[in-house]
């Protein structure tokens, strides 16, 4: 690891002032991605700004976002936020769980309260990685890191969740632009996730079984603005699955997937697995995860994994 | 930069540069290799400690993200004239390693699934024990000592961090 400078952030917005000052900096939230990229030499930052000790930037709480407000229920001294109005959003009073961009995987998937709303999103983040790297490893460091095989992306994407920065709000659709790329700006921190409450929904992935990274990952949700279903793993980076969409916005139920087929060309390959069959997982694991979000998956199945019944060694 | 923390129940306060990880602070700055070098790059867990009574893999995490901390090593677990840690007995009594390499980092990790409230069964054990690798035992013996270790219970964690008590004068110094 090559030296750099080291600095606690006070608030975003402090964050934010250190990053405009020093353009070669990075922000260091957990720390599990940068820090062993920066040990490879892979990403040299003259500066880390800490997050660590950054006022606001985690915890869980459930909001009330409503056309023209959005209000903090159940917090003690909750300010009015301002509006929430992305694209395709329904303009009902919708729940949503807002989650601190320094909240650890750990925190989110111990949450009471995404637990008894959003039970996928803790599934999510309780098969992230190992135990150790949840302890550590944040939400918001996940999503601004845009890896393409992380699993976050992927039920941000599909949940229509929206990204709170220091400054503005930006829907999941607009967010990820790619490999390692989203639409924060040099000096824009994250600051937090806002979460619809969906009907049901569900994550899934094939892990490559050293890292536990996603070969695949498919997240369904069936939402207040209809099914969404993204792919994380497969691809440069998160998108969503328009073809199967369609069919389960028409009937939500596995067997509406039969005979789907999702085009390889885009995809990628490497030795774990081809992009064939990446293709054919995608949809696999789409109609597994449909059966997880109706309740109707196998209840043995401890966590967001697939049962091992998939070799990844197979020949498709 | 200056860096104050509590290891083992003993306030320590010293200088370090802020690439260092903290591994490398509680092995070659404060002098306790007890915790392991193993994978470098974060897969392997040897080197799992407590952070604020969480296991965490002190190769990915820099002795500055731990200012005001406490950490637990395996060095922690019980004095050199005590009996062992209830986890540690378990491990003894189930002859849970070979080469022993892994060890620290394995008994740190289990030490933690107690509060964590791991039941001690094979496959909750399994799962809660993916971040920690052995490449000589197998893992049988290491889970069976787990279960044993967390049915016998008793896992005094580290006491809360107190950097005001380091602060006070309750230091350590070290030199870098």
């Amino acid at each position: 690891m090559y030296p750099f400078d080291y600095v606690r952030a006070d608030s975003a917005a402090h964050a934010s002032a250190l990053l405009r000052e020093h353009p070669e900096a990075r922000l260091l939230a957990g720390g599990q991605s940068l820090l062993p990229t920066m040990r490879m030499r892979l990403a040299a930052p003259s500066m880390l700004i800490d997050l660590g000790r950054a006022a606001g930037l985690s915890g869980v709480t459930e909001v009330t976002e409503v056309t023209g407000v959005a209000e903090v229920t159940g917090a003690a001294g909750a300010a009015r936020e301002p509006a929430h109005t992305a694209p395709g959003q329904s303009r009902a009073p919708a729940r949503v769980i807002r989650i601190g961009a320094m909240t650890t995987h750990t925190q989110v998937a111990d949450s009471p309260l995404v637990r008894g709303t959003i039970p996928a999103l803790a599934a999510l983040a309780a098969g992230i990685g190992d135990r150790q790297v949840r302890n550590r490893g944040t939400i918001g460091g996940s999503v601004a890191n845009n890896d393409p095989a992380a699993c976050y992306p992927g039920a941000v994407l599909a949940l229509n969740a929206t990204i709170e920065t220091d400054r503005r709000r930006i829907a999941a659709d607009d967010f990820f632009r790619g490999l390692f790329t989203t639409a924060l700006e040099p000096d824009e921190v994250l600051v937090a996730l806002h979460v619809p409450v969906p009907r049901r929904a569900a994550y899934l992935k094939f892990e490559q079984p050293a890292s536990r990274f996603a070969l695949v990952g498919v997240a369904v949700a069936d939402t207040a603005g209809g099914v969404r279903v993204a792919v994380t793993g497969a691809g440069p980076g998160v998108f969503r699955a328009e073809a199967l969409e369609d069919r389960l916005q028409a009937r939500f139920e596995p067997a509406a997937l039969e005979g789907a087929r999702i085009d390889a060309a885009g995809l990628g390959g490497d030795l774990h697995a081809g992009a064939d069959y990446r293709a054919h997982l995608i949809v696999v694991l789409a109609q597994r995860a449909v059966a997880r979000a109706l309740g109707t998956a196998d209840p043995a199945s401890p966590s967001s994994r697939p049962p091992a019944a998939v070799d990844p060694r197979g020949s498709r | 930069m200056q860096l104050q923390l509590v290891v083992n129940r003993r306030a320590v306060g010293l200088d370090v540069e802020p690439r260092t990880l903290l591994v490398e602070l509680l092995r070659e700055q404060l002098g306790l290799p007890g915790t392991h070098v193993g994978c470098d790059t974060a897969q392997c867990g040897a080197c799992t400690v407590l952070l604020d009574g969480a296991a965490v893999k002190a190769c990915n995490v820099l002795a500055l993200q731990a200012d005001g901390a406490a950490v637990l090593t395996i060095e922690g677990l019980a004095a050199p004239d005590a009996p062992l840690h209830p986890m540690q007995q378990a491990f003894h009594e189930r002859h849970a390693l070979q080469c022993g390499f892994c060890t620290p980092g394995m008994v740190m990790r289990a030490v933690a699934m107690t509060d964590e409230g791991v039941a001690p069964t094979d496959a909750a054990v399994r799962e809660a024990l993916a971040g920690n690798l052995c490449r000589c035992t197998g893992y049988r013996g290491i889970v069976e000592a787990i279960c044993d270790g967390l049915r016998a219970g008793a896992t005094p964690v580290a006491a809360p961090s107190d950097a005001g008590r380091a602060a006070d004068g309750d230091v350590v110094p070290v030199p870098r």
